[in-house]
């Protein structure tokens, strides 16, 4: 799952935030579309990685090996 | 008379016990520092010192009547200000918060360390709602670390550095989803336990990234680390991922040694964007414990890119309503971050979610052939306060996103680390990571005992 760079950060978070109702200003477009470029950066570091479909994760995490462990 | 302010938290209980002191001077003298040092330091955003003098009162009490006195009998301490304190709201760093109304009870540790006779000082400054590596804080202001007030304490967790660092309290309790103990340990150079994730109760805490979140303690000894560990641990209903960390107690293991450990350095991406000062930390570590192999963590940076996903996607979720209502009043350096995260597609949440049980199951294989590993804890040590950039490799980073960039992969999968502190010659000291299969929290301890016991690693108050 490779993904590709939108070409504009800005045009992105003003859709986004429009459709999700999200607080987007003159004052916070800016830094939400740098956080928005990193993730997009980041991300296919880890969805570009096979994992096997029938992977799951765990719905309360528990980092021991074997079944989790009931308090 | 003895400065109790310098002296450990094991060496504080044991003259309480003993009556060399009283625990209500052990706290006076704290105040006093808390006093002299705070304005300049920002450490605390709530004193209790009216508490912690009651509390005292009866620890002194209880001696004169001839009750056997805990573990923790007098020892001051102080908690970020995530942690629920009676009668406080709970800030988690944020103007938001504050409006809430005052809390009915503690939250579990604060319970817990107080029932093993510790003494809660207050709460400590903390990066807004803990989206932070630097101390940084636009409501409380910054907290300062005290080796060098022009310096930061790094964070989320940077009052409780600060105030060990200071000798306002010898432990605090921090909490960690990237790096929030281990960076504050590294930049102000002190001991910090991340437990094994869910080994300690986490209930009436604020939470930031749930399926992240660890709370643990900083300290100026490995041994403070282990009995705060100890009375701490235990199952809570309080905290659906607590299962109740290690049977029995870590405090009469840590002088184990580490004769037999196998022991390696973390290759690759831990020794990449690692400035040389780092690089030469870990050298010292490695030479002191023998540790020539050298291990890679498999496809660490994949780990990190999704503990960031995860971190933005459960973060914007958990403050979604917050940034509807109140988004002027949210810090603008987290506030951003978190309007993003709320855009994220939910499939790459899901897929960090299966990449993460991927990575834990590919990293518990490598422990089959190593006991533990050890890495940089920061890839520099305490950047200037206003400092928004650090070079590594001729490479420019931006500090609030990297100071974690070692410490992101290990938290992921919820590994035990103790960070160790080193301190080079003129120099800010730097942090260690000394890193374990999960659930063996008992063999970080005792290799950062070891190295604190040969002089490779110590932690002092700030003059």
């Amino acid at each position: 799952m490779t993904v590709s760079a939108p070409p504009d950060f800005e045009a992105l978070a003003r859709t986004l935030g429009r459709a999700l109702d999200l607080p987007l200003t003159e004052e916070t477009l800016p830094g939400v579309a740098m956080n928005l470029a990193l993730a997009w950066r980041l991300a296919p570091d880890f969805l570009d990685f096979a994992v096997p479909d029938t992977l799951e994760p765990a719905a309360v995490f528990d980092p021991r090996p074997g079944p989790v462990a009931t308090p | 008379m003895t400065d109790w302010t310098r002296e450990s938290g094991a060496r504080i209980a044991e003259a309480v016990r003993s009556g060399d002191i009283t625990a209500r001077s052990v706290v006076e003298q704290h105040l006093d520092v808390i006093e002299a040092r705070n304005p300049r330091l920002n450490a605390f955003t709530d004193i209790t010192g009216g508490r912690a003098l009651a509390t005292a009162e009866r620890i002194d009490a209880r001696r004169r009547r001839g009750e056997a006195l805990p573990a923790l009998a007098g020892v001051p301490f102080a908690v970020k200000n995530l942690f629920d304190i009676a009668g406080l709201p709970t800030r988690a760093g944020s103007k938001i918060n504050r409006d809430r109304p005052p809390s009915e009870r503690d939250a579990t540790a604060i319970t817990r360390l107080e029932a093993a006779g510790a003494i809660l000082m207050g709460g400590l400054n903390m990066g807004a709602y803990a989206y932070d590596f630097t101390g940084r804080n636009a409501h409380d202001s910054h907290s300062r670390n005290p080796h060098d007030p022009e310096r930061m304490t790094g964070g989320s967790s940077g009052g409780s550095g600060g105030c060990v660092a200071a000798g306002m309290a010898p432990v605090a309790l921090g909490s960690d989803t990237n790096g929030s103990i281990r960076v504050p340990s590294s930049l102000c150079g002190l001991f910090g336990l991340k437990p094994t994730y869910g080994a300690l109760s986490r209930g009436g805490s604020f939470p930031f990234v749930t399926s992240l979140d660890h709370v643990g303690p900083l300290a100026r000894s490995v041994e403070d680390l282990a009995l705060v560990h100890d009375a701490m641990r235990g199952p809570d209903p309080r905290d659906p991922a607590c299962w109740g960390g290690s049977a029995e107690p870590l405090a009469p293991q840590i002088e184990g040694g580490i004769a037999g450990m196998r022991i390696a350095r973390a290759g690759g991406y831990f020794t990449r964007l690692a400035s040389p000062q780092a690089l030469e930390a870990v050298e010292t570590v490695a030479g002191a414990l023998e540790a020539w192999r050298v291990a890679e963590i498999p496809e660490a940076p994949r780990a990190r890119a999704a503990a960031f996903i995860m971190t933005m996607t459960e973060g914007a979720a958990l403050h979604q309503d917050r940034l509807r209502r109140r988004v002027a009043d949210f810090d603008p350096e987290v506030r951003d971050r978190l309007i993003a995260g709320a855009m994220l597609p939910g499939a790459w949440y899901h897929r960090a979610q299966v990449f993460r049980a991927w990575y834990k199951a590919a990293v518990a294989e490598l422990f089959r052939q190593v006991d533990v590993l050890i890495a940089p804890a920061t890839p520099v040590s305490a950047p200037l306060v206003d400092q928004k950039v650090f070079t590594v490799e001729g490479q420019d980073l931006p500090v609030r996103a990297n100071l974690g960039l070692f410490t992101q992969p290990i938290s992921f999968i919820g590994l035990p680390v103790a960070a160790v502190p080193v301190w080079p010659e003129n120099g800010m000291p730097i942090g260690v990571q000394v890193i374990a299969a999960a659930g063996r929290d008992d063999l970080v301890l005792r290799v950062a005992r070891h190295l604190e016991r040969e002089g490779i690693c110590t932690a002092r108050v700030a003059a």
